[in-house]
């Protein structure tokens, strides 16, 4: 499938992968992350039952500290 | 067409935090003629805080939202001014910013970040949120940039993490305070 990570349309050899997975296949190991997906927020407990198909749009914000 | 200086004399920004990117953030809206801006801060200004952030030697030991207001009124007294002297959590987020066109996010630390992300973008969906992320050293400029994911725009690198090694610096910082006013200045006047 392929999706839009990041406004960048990525490949994966997967037909459908739950948040959880998406991140370890990415290794996206940060701590502070708000995720977006088709523009709603999902929330922490929610990374394994929010499934990503095929065209979806997900946004991966990292939080980091400086200001 | 309206004159821009009418359209900004119309609107609020709301700026949460006064420290590097707060504090020049609100002084580029208010000497382009904001009209409005709340903000809040509830940190005192100590000697590190002088390498990005726009206070004076004169002004050490005082409250920055009181300090960084009294810094405006010098600059453009015809700005109306709301200074909070407050740790803002996700409920005074919502109460001092209902009224305000843009939020900006102006905080040090992930944590307080994320929450007011989280807060606008789930219980103020309609508001805008600006957010300045990866601001860290120096150079690397071309790393800079804005995204736009739904009513949250991100100006910064989004990857440089403040540390002792990479300090926050008043050019880069500066920068991203600066991306993040003309973004505001770019809806503002645009819509």
């Amino acid at each position: 499938m392929k999706i839009n990570l990041n406004n960048n349309f990525e490949e994966f050899d997967f037909n459908e992968l739950n948040i959880k997975k998406l991140l370890e296949v990415k290794n996206f190991t940060f701590k502070m992350i708000i995720i977006k997906v088709n523009g709603s927020i999902i929330k922490k407990g929610e990374y394994e039952a929010t499934i990503v198909h095929d065209g979806d749009k997900v946004d991966v914000i990292h939080l980091i500290s400086g200001g | 067409m309206a004159n821009y200086k009418d359209i900004l004399k119309s609107k609020s920004v709301g700026v949460a935090g006064c420290g590097g990117l707060g504090s020049n953030c609100a002084v580029a809206l208010a000497r382009v003629g904001i009209g409005k801006l709340v903000i809040a801060d509830f940190d005192i200004i100590v000697e590190s805080n002088l390498n990005r952030q726009y206070f004076f030697v004169d002004q050490l030991g005082q409250k920055k939202a009181y300090a960084l207001r009294e810094n405006i009124n010098r600059i453009n007294p015809s700005v109306k001014v709301e200074a909070h002297d407050i740790k803002l959590k996700s409920n005074d987020i919502i109460n001092l910013y209902k009224d305000c066109d843009i939020i900006v996010e102006a905080f040090d630390l992930a944590e307080m970040k994320m929450m007011i992300i989280e807060t606008v973008l789930s219980k103020m969906p309609d508001k805008i949120i600006i957010s300045g992320i990866g601001l860290a050293g120096w150079g690397d400029f071309n790393s800079l940039k804005i995204r736009q994911i739904g009513n949250l725009y991100i100006c910064g690198d989004e990857s440089k993490e403040v540390s002792e090694e990479i300090p926050p610096l008043a050019p880069r910082v500066g920068i991203v305070a600066n991306m993040q006013a003309n973004v505001i200045l770019e809806i503002l006047l645009n819509s």
